[in-house]
């Protein structure tokens, strides 16, 4: 309980006084003639509600509510599909030196050559990296990056005039936005089933594959957190019918250096560079989603990219570069202080370490796979090898101890672990997706074991300890249900 | 190298346990066929001092100029701590805040972000924010048609006025669904969407109208005016503004001559606390009615209460979300630009209300100054009548772009030439101004423009 007292933290706005506040850091007042000049019936006439609070309030409120976080600087994180590894401090360090900071995105070209060869080398060395001929950084997610790459699809088939092809397929167990994005982007979705070993059925993709398919989203290793073996074959299927594929790039960092999209066949791909090239989360942003392409997709990339002319000069490529682009998805060029967080990355690892990372993230995603069986956990996929992550199901111990992979995820917060990705892929019952990442060493590896171990003991000898955790948290488990039904969004003082 | 902490003892003891006999092995499951030939394209690795001599060089190529250019990106000042804190590792390196209890910090942040931003705009509700301004006018227009119950059409109405990188953005992310965005054209005289150029809508079903306040040539609009046209007709009013501005100018949650305001508010949040940096990471910000909240994409937090009944926080409404409703989702977004909101709450306590009112004040007031100076300069004058906020269009007797080559030669962004964006302006320059402009600054510009255009001239 004393825990949890100390780490309460008031609303800042339970800080303000009126009349205080981080007078330092305001310019100077001026006389009110100074806006004299703007029309009476435009101006404001109440403040609004901000919090007033000095400077050391301010540091000392978000300090304290940074420590209610866990965080991959703080606590082993393998969210399974999210790619929790380290996030080098030299990326953020060097993305953040003044001029890079202080350059507006409208400068002209001879005040960006740094940052525009920057933006150049990144796009060629994806290219190398995925084995796709075109890259365009301007994404700023994940899912912006599959907007635009079935946003590509189209523009491809409709530049054939094919356009009746406006069907996606999607595996069962893909990611939520996939579907999402195939509706944003005008297209019907068609859910085809995997078999028992996590691969695709290609009975049921030559039965859904026609000519009204625009094409495949894929992730792979798929969200299953296994290599999908007749790639090749599904490709074939897929472009013998007219369709294009599409890469999901969420489980790059399985592949990385060891396998390339491209030479799978991919027409399109995003990739997530908040994951794979480590570029921070953020608490939920921002990322990077690049899009590479093939090379008849190459014409619909979307704007602006960074080209190279002679004398080693870089400039924009805009609208008349590029007439059939699909169009700008961004204000500027995207979100771009993660680019270049990630073409430091990219530099420091070098091709040596690209391949690194997807020997190591397998070899660790395999290692606690293979503990944690030998441990008497049920492997989603037992036949199969890991990925860079890999599925556990607990519908065991849900049967036989009531005992949920809800509350196994709770409790791991007690023992100082984030939990797994819980319940999806949603095919899989009662699942934890664990994705250890390569940075994290053998050691934290062996001590999650341990505590899975230690929970399953209690599950069986005290289960209302797991079912009620976590204890050692700032809140208890929230109540979720009177969240949305008592919608309280925003803070409002009790007068 | 790559960050990885294993001993040769390690890899010998975790390839035993799996039963394997080398790392090579694990990924016998690839056709062999498919497996990397080489990376030659990907140069070798750089150690940290490498790479800080490397990037330091770059950034040395790009200067540090003094810069005029506003156009939706603006320079203000931003004190130490937003991104000491906001850098710390615990906000920097967590991931969206699906496990509440252990990412309090995070929720607790973004609610504390979005009553801010609520208050700020005088709406209801905040959703965690979007990508950036752009992207939040597509958003925007999309949850218009949701939510407009009224109109059936998918038609959008876009002043030319608005940023026209929005427009584009808007068409390129909205289009796909079906929806159109029309042109609406601005008075020339003054630079502003006159009511009278909404007529020949009289009668139509149209979804939205698209407000920026202040609009892209930095006049301000008569937005009682166009929201009461809108309302009057069943049209959504979807208001962009610069967050700045709003410590001054009428929230847009106020417009409308009933005081009814705009439906949908958005806009970029970059000047709170975030810098330029050449475009991005932005966030978009998104604020509207209660009536409307179930119809808004993105992220949104809300306080309960926990087992034993204290204050907590978690994500909520999660029933719009891809994640849930798949294909019928109100967006595909699944993030938010979450460290930029960081900066940007902490920016706000920070400013507080005085703080903010001081920076736009201040801002409006060096813009001013700024014109005055160089419509004295002779071949320059004001593009528009009318009050603007802290930029402004000037014209010149001449093209633009040769004169801001020579500017930049002398380390001035002069503004942002709008021959490509409007061609039918002539010769026409936005500049800006905000707080961090000083006297000297501008004197600096004045000087270095009078050269430019005689050199430009005996040229």
């Amino acid at each position: 309980m004393r825990a949890q007292e100390k780490s309460h933290e008031k609303v800042i706005f339970e800080y303000s006084h009126p009349g205080r506040g981080a007078t330092d850091q305001w310019p100077q007042e001026l006389p009110a003639a100074a806006t004299a000049d703007l029309p009476q019936q435009l101006l404001r006439t109440r403040r609004p509600l901000l919090p007033e609070v000095s400077e050391l309030e301010t540091v000392r409120h978000f300090t304290r509510l940074s420590h209610l976080n866990f965080s991959i600087d703080t606590h082993f994180y393998p969210l399974g599909s999210c790619t929790m590894k380290y996030n080098p401090k030299a990326c953020n360090q060097y993305a953040m030196l003044p001029e890079f900071l202080g350059r507006h995105p409208l400068a002209p070209e001879s005040h960006g050559q740094g940052f525009l060869a920057c933006m150049y080398e990144l796009q060629e060395m994806l290219k190398e990296v995925t084995g796709m001929q075109g890259v365009a950084l301007s994404p700023m997610a994940g899912a912006h990056g599959e907007f635009a790459g079935v946003a590509m699809i189209r523009a491809y088939h409709r530049s054939r005039g094919d356009l009746a092809r406006n069907e996606i397929i999607v595996p069962e167990a893909a990611h939520g936005t996939n579907p999402a994005t195939a509706t944003m982007c005008g297209c019907v979705v068609r859910e085809i089933p995997v078999d028992d070993e996590g691969d695709i059925r290609l009975d049921a993709l030559r039965a859904a594959v026609g000519p009204n398919t625009a094409g495949i989203m894929l992730t792979n290793p798929s969200t299953l957190g296994v290599f999908e073996r007749r790639i090749e074959e599904v490709a074939r299927i897929v472009h013998t019918a007219g369709g294009l594929l599409y890469y999901d790039g969420a489980n790059l960092n399985a592949i990385l250096g060891k396998v390339r999209p491209g030479d799978m066949g991919f027409d399109v791909i995003h990739m997530n560079l908040h994951k794979t090239f480590s570029t921070p989360h953020g608490g939920g942003g921002p990322g990077a989603g690049a899009v590479g392409v093939s090379a008849r997709l190459r014409p619909f990339l979307p704007i602006p990219l960074v080209g190279m002319e002679e004398g080693n000069r870089y400039r924009w490529l805009a609208e008349k570069d590029l007439p059939q682009s699909i169009g700008r998805l961004s204000g500027f060029m995207g979100n771009a202080g993660v680019l270049l967080r990630a073409y430091i990355y990219m530099r420091m690892l070098g091709r040596e370490g690209m391949s690194q990372v997807g020997e190591y993230a397998t070899l660790n995603a395999n290692y606690l796979l293979s503990r944690l069986k030998n441990a008497g956990f049920d492997a989603a996929y037992p036949s199969r090898r890991a990925s860079h992550e890999f599925i556990i199901t607990l519908k065991r111990q849900a049967r036989e101890l009531d005992v949920t992979t809800m509350d196994f995820a709770k409790r791991l917060l007690d023992h100082g672990f984030h939990a797994p990705t819980t319940y999806f892929p949603l095919l899989v019952p009662e699942c934890l997706l664990i994705e250890p990442t390569e940075t994290e060493s053998k050691d934290i590896l062996d001590a999650f074991v341990s505590a899975m171990v230690q929970i399953q003991q209690e599950a069986e000898q005290e289960p209302e300890r797991v079912t009620s955790a976590p204890h050692t948290m700032p809140v208890r488990r929230l109540d979720d249900v009177r969240a949305a039904k008592q919608l309280d969004l925003r803070w409002k003082p009790t007068a | 190298m790559a960050f990885i902490p294993h001993t040769p003892a390690d890899v010998e003891a975790m390839l035993s346990a799996i039963g394997v006999s080398s790392i090579e092995q694990l990924f016998d499951e690839i056709p062999a066929s498919l497996r990397v030939k080489s990376l030659d394209g990907v140069p070798v690795g750089l150690n940290e001092m490498q790479i800080g001599r490397l990037m330091s060089e770059r950034a040395r190529a790009d200067g540090r100029p003094l810069c005029f250019i506003g156009a939706g990106a603006y320079e203000h000042h931003i004190p130490s701590a937003v991104w000491a804190i906001t850098t710390r590792g615990e906000f920097y390196s967590a991931y969206t805040p699906y496990q509440a209890e252990a990412s309090q910090g995070t929720l607790q942040l973004i609610y504390e972000y979005q009553s801010m931003m609520a208050s700020l705009t005088a709406m209801d509700v905040s959703n965690a924010s979007l990508y950036d301004g752009a992207s939040a006018v597509a958003e925007a227009s999309l949850m218009a048609v949701r939510a407009n119950r009224k109109s059936k059409s998918l038609r959008v109405l876009v002043p030319r006025a608005v940023n026209p990188l929005y427009r584009r953005v808007a068409v390129a992310t909205a289009g796909n669904q079906g929806l159109r965005f029309e042109d609406v054209p601005y008075s020339p005289d003054r630079g502003v969407t006159p009511v009278d150029a909404l007529k020949k809508y009289e009668g139509e079903d149209i979804t939205a109208l698209v407000i920026q306040q202040p609009n892209f040539f930095g006049q301000l609009e008569d937005v009682d005016a166009l929201t009461d046209w809108a309302h009057a007709r069943g049209i959504f009013v979807i208001a962009v503004v610069n967050p700045t501005s709003l410590a001054l100018l009428r929230p847009p949650g106020e417009w409308g001559s009933n005081g009814k305001g705009a439906d949908i508010v958005v806009g970029d949040g970059q000047p709170l606390g975030v810098p330029l940096s050449s475009g991005g990471p932005y966030f978009g910000f998104m604020t509207t009615r209660m009536e409307y909240v179930r119809q808004m994409p993105g992220r949104i937090v809300g306080r309960t209460v926990d087992l034993s009944g204290r204050d907590g926080f978690t994500l909520t409404l999660q029933a719009r979300e891809q994640h849930i409703r798949r294909a019928k989702a109100t967006s595909n977004i699944c993030t938010n630009q979450g460290l930029l909101v960081t900066a940007a709450t902490i920016y706000m306590s920070l400013m507080g209300p005085a703080g903010l009112e001081r920076t736009a004040a201040a801002s409006h007031s060096r813009a001013r100054e700024l014109v005055v100076a160089l419509t004295a300069v002779k071949g320059v004058r004001r593009a528009f009548a009318g009050p603007f906020f802290h930029e402004s269009v000037l014209l010149f007797d001449r093209p633009v772009a040769p004169i801001l080559t020579s500017l930049a030669g002398q380390g001035i962004l002069g503004g942002l030439d709008l021959a490509e964006l409007y061609p039918e302006l002539g010769y026409a320059l936005l500049v800006c101004a905000t707080e961090t402009k000083t006297q000297s600054d501008i004197n600096s510009y004045v000087t270095a423009l009078g050269e430019a255009v005689q050199a430009v001239r005996a040229a």
